[in-house]
């Protein structure tokens, strides 16, 4: 059951070849067995209560197709009544009082939500190594990190602990992990789903997004979760259309553009390989190749790190110990309340960047540091306008390594370089995907797909037009 | 030394929205702390802000109602800085792109008239309120405050004394009434100001070294608080120290300015743009719309109560002063019958003394302008004089009857029968022959003792204009 998509599910549902009880229960059971650690929180006892209501729906005729499948929600979705941590100490105790309109729209079409997914701490990181909870394992490979920061999104995917994950993706947090543990991953354009009730890293580049088996799964759940929302500002008032319309169309004429600077010295071979393979496919299935050049998207690594940090740096001064979340208990006075709740309840990275961005905004710098990165970011968001002018899709590895030990990058700048292929998305604000396509010493490949502003139906379409014609999206590990 | 003082204001004029700036929870004063502040005020995690657009329309028509530039593209701003009733860390406002820009309000200081420059005008949120004497050890924090839309309106340093400086601040309280974007209520925090001083030799160019004081709400406290703090300067300076720029607490009850000066004193609020909230378009329709809605300003009104009304300059001054109270008076003139200089004395006069013994406001008065207008149109159309006039009011503020119902129930409608007041007259002349020969040799203080004893007669109820013309006559 475990590795069934969604339709399919949706069909064994239906035809009562299972009861979502069922269902649900072979999941928690599997979530309690797993080493994972793709996990914060498990929610058994609300899955269950889901798992029945959706049963009475599907009894009653009344179920949709996303009725009563058991997803993982990433911890940094506040959820009405349990605990929403973003991996970090700092809210460990924080119980959301309300819902973010992601999760309400889920609980609106009556999915089965199984529990709250590991993450680095409030996003930041490419391994999940910064999570408070520990490490998540890649289920491929124990030894070997799962991407991050939707690392336990995307474990939990891969490792059959749910049929799908919700994830957020500021600089790759939803591309890297999926490529990194093999499975389907579709960052939307910036403002298509609500950032509300997201706690927040970075605002200007945040995004939730899904992690699936297939981009037709893909498609079904970002058809609930897409939308403008009047409670962000950020969101887009633009029509959300069917995006399982247009899944079946040929590639017949499609022009895809690599860009070189994403093949450099930087990519490791055999990565490289399975990415010309499958391109190689698109070829085969009538799509054409050119070379392009995204020439700033070198500049991406300091942009990125410079903006997000200036962002996260503000966006985190509400966690300061005074109306919720971790509070230090050696506090004479209130400074020394700010300084020992903060210093005790932020990891090591995210102290770190909130340092980087304090000091980028500081008055003397904010020019050389914020400003420029802005320009900066302009400059890669026109790069990606030019080349769009010329081809349908952008497509490209989408981290240079396969999944990494554990515990073996331990430089900061080190690890930022697992981004460089991602981030200069999250700067333009564009669509990207992920989809394996391939293996490097059993560990999986991700190719990357990027797309111009609003053409997520198009990504689907290309994503699940090669998936129809190879079973890289298919393969599961050993466990499952 | 000759010294010249240079001060600036800031003014935190908190909008009247319904709503607060950034979210949906209410605005309503005095309410159960932290019952107005919803997720978005309390700073949870994930909750983003959403610009309530009644905010910037009211920001509009301030900049529009004393023509300043308003700013066609609006980018709100974070400031950042750590406080306990500042719930997110920083607060929203606006840095580089106010949504007024540069304008103008003119004050008039006796019979002469200056032009205080307005550099800016920006929007941004309240903090939230410490209380510090509820708990023994703790501070209690109330987010009512949080979030309420604030403009805050910031002066050219054009004003040189704390009469200038209470003109002016008065005129914008004034004026922000008129245009409907703030209630006022200086007790209840709705007013408040910020005051830059520095003091330097007469003649001078550049400004000496500046102090601020923050949060007084009261023109009485802003007058003593500048008052006290040039004073202070100038024995500084002539002690021959220095002015140590810092910010400065006004104590009312001592009257004094003290530093509030703590060790790390200056704040790096890292302003950036805030990537919550996209940049506001101020569109051509939208100024032309808000424009359209704007009522006559107090300026306007004050010309037209000159030259309409033919009211002194003096008291269109004082009827404008107060929107509550100008519009009290124009609802009186609706009365075609009453005369505008008649009710301009009426209201200024018996009624503001009335309302300023027992405390009240205008807009509660006893007797309605309606009612007013009424009693004074009985002494236009001689139903009563203006002595009886007075006590009808008392009357009317005390039973709040209508002044005919008084009038007809203590029957004081004045005689008009002149055969019957001539008869009695001639009574009074007749029964007083020793004042009758000191009036005719030439003694006309005496004509008060003959009207004393007709009034006494009829119990006030004839109108002493005629009386006097016809006693005359029948004296001579």
């Amino acid at each position: 059951m475990h590795t069934k998509t969604i339709v399919e599910l949706y069909k064994g549902l239906k035809n009562k070849d299972f009861s979502c009880v069922e269902l649900t229960k072979h999941y928690l059971s599997r979530i309690n067995q797993s080493r994972l650690n793709a996990f914060i929180t498990i929610t058994d006892e609300l899955a269950l209560i889901q798992a029945q209501v959706a049963d009475d729906k599907i009894a009653l005729g009344n179920a949709s197709i996303l009725t009563g499948i058991p997803y993982a929600h990433k911890d940094i979705f506040c959820t009405k009544g349990v605990k929403t941590s973003a991996g970090s100490k700092m809210l460990d105790t924080f119980i959301a009082p309300y819902d973010a309109t992601v999760s309400q729209k889920l609980n609106q079409v009556n999915l089965v939500m199984l529990g709250k997914t590991n993450m680095d701490e409030f996003a930041m990181g490419s391994s999940n190594e910064n999570s408070f909870y520990n490490a998540v394992k890649n289920p491929w490979n124990y030894s070997k990190i799962p991407g991050g920061s939707s690392g336990g999104s995307a474990a939990s995917v891969a490792g059959g602990l749910s049929c799908f994950a919700t994830g957020t993706d500021t600089g790759g947090s939803i591309r890297q992990p999926a490529s990194l543990c093999g499975i389907t991953g579709l960052k939307p354009t910036y403002g298509r789903i609500s950032r509300y009730g997201i706690i927040a890293y970075a605002s200007s580049f945040d995004q939730a997004g899904v992690m699936t088996k297939t981009s037709q799964d893909a498609a079904i759940v970002l058809n609930v979760m897409a939308g403008f929302d009047e409670k962000d500002s950020t969101s887009a008032e633009q029509k959300v259309p069917d995006y399982t319309t247009n899944l079946n169309i040929s590639l017949q004429g499609l022009t895809i553009g690599l860009p070189k600077e994403f093949f450099l010295s930087d990519l490791d071979n055999k990565v490289a390989n399975n990415i010309m393979f499958a391109i190689k496919e698109f070829e085969s299935m009538g799509a054409t190749v050119r070379e392009v050049s995204l020439p700033n998207s070198v500049y991406a690594i300091p942009t990125y790190y410079i903006i997000a940090s200036c962002e996260c740096s503000s966006n985190l001064s509400r966690l300061d110990g005074v109306r919720y979340g971790y509070r230090s208990k050696e506090s004479k006075n209130l400074e020394d309340l700010y300084l020992n709740s903060r210093s005790e309840g932020f990891g090591e990275e995210v102290k770190r960047r909130i340092m980087i961005g304090t000091y980028a905004l500081s008055t003397g710098y904010y020019d050389a540091y914020y400003l420029k990165a802005q320009k900066v970011r302009h400059l890669i968001s026109n790069d990606f306008k030019k080349v769009f002018e010329k081809v349908d899709v952008i497509m490209g590895p989408v981290s240079p390594t396969t999944a990494f030990d554990l515990g073996s990058v331990k430089d900061p700048v080190s690890m930022y370089l697992a981004d460089i292929y991602t981030l200069s998305v999250n700067l333009a604000g564009l669509p990207g995907m992920s989809i394996p396509v391939g293996f490097v010493q059993d560990l999986p490949v991700g190719l990357q797909l990027i797309g111009n502003y609003w053409s997520e139906s198009k990504l689907l379409n290309i994503a699940h037009q090669f998936q129809l014609q190879t079973d890289w999206h298919l393969r599961v590990p050993e466990e499952c | 030394m000759e010294w010249e003082t240079v001060i600036g204001l800031e003014i935190h004029v908190q909008l009247n929205t319904k709503s607060k700036i950034f979210s949906s929870a209410l605005t309503k004063y005095g309410k159960k702390p932290n019952s107005q502040a919803c997720a978005v005020d309390l700073g949870l995690p994930g909750v983003l802000p959403v610009l309530n657009i009644e905010a910037v329309n009211k920001a509009i028509r301030f900049g529009v109602s004393i023509n300043a530039h308003i700013n066609k593209c609006n980018i709100f701003d974070r400031k950042n800085y750590f406080y306990p009733d500042l719930p997110k860390g920083y607060q929203i406002s606006q840095m580089d792109w106010p949504i007024v820009g540069k304008g103008k309000i003119e004050i008039i200081l006796g019979n002469q008239t200056k032009v205080i420059g307005i550099t800016r005008a920006h929007l941004e949120e309240d903090a939230g309120k410490s209380i510090h004497d509820m708990f023994d050890d703790n501070t209690a924090i109330d987010l009512n405050r949080a979030g309420i839309p604030l403009l805050e309106i910031v002066s050219e340093p054009d004003i040189s004394s704390a009469k200038e400086a209470v003109a002016y601040t008065k005129k914008v309280h004034t004026l922000v009434q008129y245009i409907d974007i703030c209630d006022g209520n200086m007790q209840e925090g709705s007013f408040r100001f910020d005051v830059n001083i520095s003091i330097r030799p007469k003649g001078q160019k550049e400004l000496g070294i500046r102090t601020e004081l923050k949060n007084i709400n009261s023109f009485k406290f802003l007058e003593r608080a500048i008052n006290f703090e040039v004073k202070r300067q100038k024995d500084v300076l002539e002690d021959s120290e220095k002015v140590v720029q810092e910010t400065r607490l006004y104590d009312s009850v001592k009257n004094e300015t003290r530093s509030m000066r703590l060790k790390e004193e200056t704040n790096d609020y890292r302003y950036f743009p805030d990537p919550d909230l996209l940049p506001v378009e101020i569109s051509n329709e939208l100024l032309e719309k808000v424009k359209q809605t704007l009522p006559e300003l107090p300026d306007q009104k004050k010309i037209r109560f000159v030259t309409e009304l033919g009211l002194s300059e003096y008291d269109a001054d004082v009827l404008i002063s107060q929107k509550s109270l100008a519009d009290y008076f124009e609802v009186m003139l609706e009365n075609n019958i009453v005369n505008a200089k008649l009710c301009a004395n009426w209201v200024m006069g018996e009624l503001s003394a009335a309302l300023n013994k027992y405390q009240i406001n205008i807009q509660n008065s006893p007797i309605t302008a309606q009612s007013l207008s009424l009693l004074i149109s009985r002494i236009s159309d001689d139903t009563i004089s203006v002595k009886t006039a007075k006590d009808v009011f008392k009357y009317m503020w005390d039973s709040k009857n209508s002044a005919d119902e008084i009038i007809r129930v203590k029957g004081l409608k004045q005689m008009t029968n002149m055969v019957e007041i001539e008869v009695i007259i001639e009574q009074v002349i007749a029964n007083s022959t020793l004042q009758v020969s000191q009036f005719k040799l030439g003694n006309n203080k005496i004509l008060g003792f003959f009207i004393g004893k007709i009034m006494k007669l009829t119990s006030g109820k004839v109108n002493p204009k005629q009386v006097n013309k016809l006693l005359r006559k029948k004296l001579l």
